[in-house]
């Protein structure tokens, strides 16, 4: 539990405080999400928690010990640390960066091989391909990923995460976003996370506090956030469209439908046909032997010259991940033109099927 | 006799010294590389330091890069002069001299190979909790390399050359071929001594050049 008091940072002694007086309280295993404008505190009072900036006044408790008692370093070690531009070490190679913490530890060599491979599988990257690679030959969303890993190396029970996917794509950050929080849901550490995007802070966050000019205007969960929010400004944040902005905090396991018709590419036309009239999704979702999601099938292909599912099945590149919000799920609908969804599992396994009217009647219970 | 003629005559008169004065020739080159060397490991050493301290106090940095900015404008000769106080004449002299050139390349260069290591790899690495020096000596060092190589490399091709000057008050060296051949009219031992150093130099800039690249964490 992270416990901040009266907290206030001031850089010169005439500027307004960059904090002003703020005390908040994060639950153990929450992700608190610092959310606001440029210039609000938010990133100050991250960096704060680990020290990399002394407050002016006010206090802060970790696990309820005032951490200006504690070493720093024997601090910051507690703490996992990702920053926008990740600051990935460019000489050393991906296992020797994400081995930082546990160097600095004097963990045994074995022990820290064995760890850098683990969180590798963890953030979804090849240990194989990628332990003896330079931060260079690695994409954003990739070294980003590396960023995470390096942070949590050494289990640290508190994680800081200051726009830790910022830099990224939209597709990619979505992607990562997902992981991050399926990761999270296993891990359960305690996470201040900053961002400047109010939908990324509803998508994450289990509080999210929003700050102005180094206030706290409002610290609650995202769904009274969005129902009661305290006041003005925090309205023009949030922005209008309460059914839309519900769509980050529903995930698509809640509507998925899990009985899709399923046939293997070397199923004949004819069953699926038989499929398809029964089916309500109009849809027959081709796998292989692993369930891997491998094509689909829907009535207007039956028209094409075939005997075998194979002849006459499309590829889908437009699946989701079972973490993914509605909002996920209905960008992908919105860039495929299509009114539904695969939803597959990390090892690309089908788990079901999300329809755009699945959607809309989670936006209609709302009104 | 034509300008031909003058040409392929000191060609003759040239290899004809450099075959009677071989032994000669490579005791003072080895001479030469010895006081290069001396004077390199003692500049190395300082300049980084030095560069090293300053990169952490800002406001110092400036007037220290300046100060041996303006050693280096002192012409050689006088340098040299200047010291005699200090080290007398001979090899120690010549020695100072060199290091006080060298330091400059190597000061700058430390300085700035650290100052432009990107502002997110030392925040992450103090955010994680590495000690300042661990720091210095895993991320901030390895990572300065290769502009410190660079440094290094022009203080030793420079320092070469300006080695010729020491031979004057004695600290010996393939410039005692050039002063000689000056004072006795002898062409050929002139440019003996002003070839040998050149290659000297090329050679040193071509290993140097190399050693660079090797270190280097961008490749």
């Amino acid at each position: 539990m992270i416990r901040l008091e009266n907290l206030t940072k001031k850089f010169t002694p005439t500027d307004p405080p960059a904090v002003d007086d703020l005390s908040l309280e994060i639950k153990e295993g929450e992700t608190c999400v610092l959310v606001g404008p440029s210039g609000c505190g938010k990133t100050t009072t991250m960096k704060m928690i680990n020290r990399l900036i002394e407050p002016t006044s006010g206090k802060i408790y970790i696990n309820g010990e005032d951490s200006s008692k504690m070493d720093p370093i024997k601090l910051r070690l507690g703490i996992g640390y990702v920053i926008q531009e990740i600051g990935l070490f460019p000489h050393m190679n991906i296992a020797e960066n994400i081995a930082t913490v546990p160097r600095e530890l004097k963990w045994p060599k074995e022990k820290i091989w064995k760890r850098v491979d683990e969180l590798l599988e963890t953030v979804g990257l090849e240990p194989e391909h990628f332990r003896n690679r330079k931060p260079k030959d690695l994409s954003g969303g990739q070294r980003q990923r590396i960023g995470v890993a390096r942070s949590m190396a050494a289990d640290p029970p508190i994680m800081l995460m200051d726009e830790p996917f910022g830099a990224l794509d939209p597709i990619t950050r979505a992607h990562l976003q997902n992981e991050f929080l399926r990761i999270q849901k296993r891990i359960k550490k305690t996470i201040i996370f900053v961002t400047h995007d109010i939908d990324e802070a509803i998508k994450m966050g289990d509080k999210i506090a929003i700050m102005r000019k180094g206030k706290l205007v409002q610290y609650d969960s995202p769904e009274d956030m969005l129902s009661t929010p305290a006041n003005e400004f925090v309205v023009n944040l949030v922005g209008g469209n309460y059914s839309i902005k519900r769509l980050h905090l529903i995930r698509v396991d809640e509507i998925i439908d899990r009985s899709p018709f399923t046939a293997s590419p070397e199923g004949t036309i004819s069953e699926t046909k038989a499929l398809l009239d029964k089916s309500k999704l109009g849809l027959v979702v081709i796998t292989d032997e692993k369930k891997k999601v491998i094509g689909l099938v829907i009535p207007a292909y039956l028209k094409k010259e075939g005997e075998y599912n194979a002849d006459i099945m499309e590829e889908t590149g437009a699946t989701v991940g079972l973490g993914s919000t509605l909002n996920d799920a209905l960008s992908v609908m919105l860039s495929s033109g299509q009114g539904y969804v695969i939803v597959v599992d990390e090892k690309e396994r089908i788990e079901g099927v999300v329809t755009l009217n699945g959607i809309m009647g989670v936006l209609q219970d709302d009104d | 006799m034509s300008l031909w003629e003058n040409f392929v005559g000191g060609l003759t008169g040239l290899f004809d010294f450099m075959g009677r004065r071989s032994d000669q020739i490579a005791e003072l080159t080895l001479e030469h590389f010895w006081l290069v060397l001396t004077a390199m490991i003692i500049a190395i050493a300082i300049g980084i330091t030095v560069g090293v301290l300053i990169s952490y106090w800002d406001p110092i940095a400036y007037p220290v890069i300046n100060v041996t900015q303006v050693i280096m404008t002192i012409p050689s000769i006088a340098m040299i002069a200047i010291l005699i106080p200090f080290f007398g004449i001979g090899f120690n002299n010549g020695v100072a001299a060199l290091t006080l050139y060298a330091l400059l390349p190597i000061v700058r260069n430390t300085y700035t190979g650290i100052r432009a290591i990107e502002k997110a790899v030392l925040e992450s690495a103090i955010g994680m909790g590495m000690k300042e020096s661990v720091i210095l000596f895993r991320i901030k060092l390895p990572l300065a390399l290769p502009v410190i190589m660079a440094g290094i490399r022009t203080s030793v091709v420079m320092g070469i050359g300006i080695g010729a000057i020491a031979a004057y008050i004695g600290a010996g060296g393939l410039g005692i071929l050039i002063f000689n051949g000056i004072n006795w009219v002898n062409y050929p031992m002139v440019w003996t001594g002003a070839i040998f150093i050149s290659i000297m130099a090329i050679i040193a800039d071509l290993v140097l050049g190399w050693t660079e690249n090797k270190m280097s964490w961008r490749t």
